[in-house]
């Protein structure tokens, strides 16, 4: 317990975990406003404008959580992890920076537009702001994922004879093909998130018999964009965020699924849990030779088990690695299943009535958070042990002066101002759903 | 090069005192210049616009320092750590207390946001400021090139202290009445009845107050630091500096007597980009001054990053600028005039 490296990881996954929450939604949202504003100044029909007036109140709550919870992150890059910061800083402030520069001032110049500014702009500049926020809030994402595909997989760099890292080439590491793969993973994840959260609004207003018009139309674009979206998500962009692992962190890929021995024709496993100090899979469902196919396009490809690969490179939480990989896949699967059913009913005009189905659809929408959450989870306990792959662990990332009084202490502190944020933007939240789409002053 | 990202780092900085500043201040007076839901709703509709981006000069700034000089930010935050997300929460309290605000038409839920929001104002310039006055005074750095600092000891300026002492207590103060005063010419500019005059009457008291202190701060630096003013002769950017903050102190005050308010304000924004200047000018090359032994400084050389990655960022660098500079020309223009009070529901 007094180990301050273990209170510096619980903090920043702790912070990162619950921020990430909200940008997710952020980005996923901006998106869908772009879509249901461009699809009412094209159709002229007041119904898309008013959907989009709606969504833009929720974003931006959702936007002030984010922000909040985002300004913690960058300063725990010096606070927490100084060594790290000190040792790479030259590589990782770029991009970082960068968000700041070209992301962060175009969201934040334009968000105020977008909320309040409707009565005072054009139609057509109204929709500029939105699209401005979308173009923002991706550009952010996108920035983050550079920063983590370096240390996921580092390129464009050198280390100087003190182990100092220098960038060598701006453009391979901005352009970092693992960087593609997660960004295009993680920006279709977003839209997921957020066109579950939209079916949801839906499903519960006509649950309710409320407002039955925006009821129907947030029911259709989530299920559209929501199938188009989690399908994409699994394939092509999971299928090659997997490839990338099994080709540069291959025990990784191991550990993730559970997998202690090497061989052709291996087996992909559906259940059970990882018995490590047996180095097995207890009562386990497997399929046969599926996972040689998933990971290197052939059924007789070999995929190396833990034990070929020194146990001073395994992944320090095999357990979790292997879990949240299972839930990001299952659940995964379980969003394509929902919104397939949920399209079909809603081409057949049968979805607005469909109560079992409002009733799946209403309650859904955590499991994109929890699938995205997973995500991460898989990207970040398979980075370790290393903080930079293969270049720096992460046991020597941590800042040598704080001790670990100092970190359980801010860590309790943000445990107990998140719970209070959380209620808060529920509570803020809930009273716009309950709302409904009118505007405040219309009914007042 | 070294020089060139020195400036960059230090402007972005002060051009972040100087725009989060006003709603800094803005925030300060908010529960004394305006009393009713209607005069507080135009306080925040004056800053509620504009607080985000200006928030955003802090990342760039701190962003920029990363990657020009990790060295410093590696050893500044860690060394601050505790000081740091006493930073944060209060940044955190700021922000939801602008934007939770509006939301709900609710007598107490208001009074509690509009006192998060003033103590949230009130607290950060201190740590802010403090936290300058650290640099001037300098950090036990050694030669890890790391400092560990308790949030206080006994108060006294040596070279164990705390990061409160009385030094950076009074640059804090300092920074409070500064944001203060330039907060309510900001309001004088933006707003009209009784807020524009309450806040046109705290603003000669509050800038006399700022000379006053402002002398204070200087002998009192000048007795930490005695080689802090070393430079200034010698320094032409340093002489550009201290005739940009003057001349921002005269504009304060002939603005003032003319009713002239966005002069005012402009020289208010003046004063404090010019004295932040000149004390950049002063203390370069040293960014973090060791107070143990001068040669554990980390100065802008021997933290300076790497030669590939600063080209690249230069370009970037200006590009991004010169967009900012675009947003914040059509923002301003936008927000134009006096805040006009937005009906209930639409706005802060």
């Amino acid at each position: 317990m007094g180990d301050p490296l273990f209170w510096h990881r619980l903090q920043f996954g702790f912070t990162i975990t619950y921020h990430y929450l909200f940008p997710q939604l952020t980005m996923g949202l901006a998106f869908i406003i772009v879509v249901l504003k461009a699809l009412g100044l094209k159709t002229g029909e007041a119904r898309y404008m008013e959907a989009a007036r709606f969504w833009i109140r929720i974003f931006g709550i959702n936007f002030a959580v984010g922000v909040v919870t985002g300004i913690p992150m960058e300063f725990q890059f010096g606070t927490n992890w100084a060594e790290f910061s000190r040792i790479s800083g030259g590589v990782i402030g770029q991009s970082l920076a960068m968000e700041g520069m070209f992301a962060f001032f175009l969201e934040s110049s334009f968000l105020g537009l977008l909320v309040w500014g409707e009565k005072k702009l054009s139609p057509r500049a109204h929709f500029g702001a939105a699209i401005a926020l979308w173009i923002g809030s991706w550009l952010s994402g996108y920035f983050i994922i550079v920063t983590n595909a370096f240390m996921q997989h580092p390129v464009g760099y050198t280390v100087t004879p003190e182990g100092i890292f220098q960038l060598t080439s701006f453009w391979a590491f901005i352009l970092n093909p693992w960087a593609f793969a997660q960004y295009a993973h993680n920006m279709l994840a977003t839209v997921v998130t957020g066109s579950f959260v939209v079916a949801a609004v839906g499903a519960f207003w006509a649950l309710k018999g409320l407002y039955p018009e925006q009821a129907r139309l947030n029911l259709k674009v989530g299920v559209i964009l929501g199938f188009i979206f989690s399908v994409l998500l699994a394939f092509p962009t999971g299928d090659i965020a997997g490839k990338m692992v099994a080709k540069y962190q291959p025990v990784s890929l191991a550990a993730m699924e559970g997998r202690f021995d090497s061989g052709p024709f291996a087996d992909l496993v559906m259940v059970g849990q990882p018995n490590v100090a047996e180095a097995r899979i207890d009562n386990p469902i497997r399929v046969p030779a599926v996972l040689s196919f998933l990971a290197y396009g052939s059924f007789s490809a070999n995929v190396k088990g833990l034990k070929d690969f020194p146990r001073d490179q395994w992944p320090t939480s095999i357990e979790m690695l292997y879990y949240a990989y299972h839930i990001m896949v299952g659940l995964g699967t379980l969003l394509i299943l929902i919104m397939a059913i949920g399209l079909l009913l809603s081409w057949k005009g049968r979805l607005a009535t469909a109560r079992p189905m409002l009733w799946v659809l209403m309650l859904a929408f955590p499991f994109p958070y929890i699938a995205t959450t997973a995500g991460w989870a898989v990207a970040e306990f398979g980075r370790q042990p290393w903080l930079i792959y293969g270049l720096l662990r992460t046991a020597k990332g941590a800042s040598p002066t704080v001790h670990s009084g100092a970190t359980i202490f801010t860590s309790l502190g943000f445990a107990g101002i998140y719970l209070v944020l959380g209620f808060l933007f529920l509570y803020l939240i809930g009273r716009e759903v309950a709302h409904g789409p009118a505007s405040h002053t219309q009914k007042a | 090069m070294e020089m060139l990202w020195f400036w960059l780092v230090s402007v972005l900085m002060a051009i972040y005192v100087v725009m989060d500043g006003f709603d800094f201040g803005a925030g300060i007076l908010h529960l004394f210049v305006a009393k009713t839901n209607e005069e507080r709703r135009e306080v925040l509709g004056a800053v509620g616009p504009l607080w985000d981006g200006n928030e955003v000069w802090l990342l760039a700034g701190g962003g920029s320092l990363f990657l020009a000089f990790p060295k410093v930010l590696a050893a500044g935050f860690s060394g601050f750590y505790l000081a740091l997300f006493l930073v944060l929460w209060f940044l955190l309290l700021r922000a939801i207390s602008i934007e939770f605000r509006s939301h709900v038409q609710d007598v107490l839920w208001r009074q509690l946001w509009d006192a998060g929001f003033s103590v949230a104002s009130i607290v950060l310039p201190v740590l802010l400021g403090a936290a300058l006055g650290n640099v001037l005074r300098g950090v036990p750095l050694d030669a890890s090139g790391y400092f560990s600092l308790p949030l206080w000891t006994h108060f006294w300026v040596t070279p164990w202290p705390g990061i409160l002492d009385w030094y950076t207590v009074l640059i804090g103060v300092f920074a409070l009445v500064t944001m203060a005063a330039h907060g309510s010419l900001f309001l004088a500019w933006k707003t009209q009845g009784p807020v524009h005059d309450r806040s046109v009457a705290l603003s000669m008291k509050l800038w006399g107050a700022v000379v006053v202190i402002w002398l204070v701060a200087t002998v009192a630096s000048f007795g930490v630091t005695p080689g802090l003013f070393q430079n200034l002769p010698r320094s032409p950017l340093a002489w550009l500096a201290v005739i940009i903050f003057v001349a921002g102190l005269v504009s304060v005050f002939v603005g003032v007597r003319r009713q002239k308010y966005l002069m005012a304000f402009l020289g208010s924004g003046a004063f404090i980009l010019g004295i932040l200047a000149a004390t950049a000018a002063c203390v370069y090359p040293v960014m973090l001054k060791s107070t143990l032994d001068p040669a554990y400084s980390l100065t802008a050389q021997n933290a300076l990053a790497g030669r590939i990655g600063l080209n690249a960022a230069l370009g970037w660098w200006f590009i991004a600028f010169v967009i900012v500079l675009g947003y914040y020309t059509y923002l301003f223009r936008f927000h134009r005039g006096k805040v006009k009070a937005a009906a209930e529901g639409e706005g802060y």
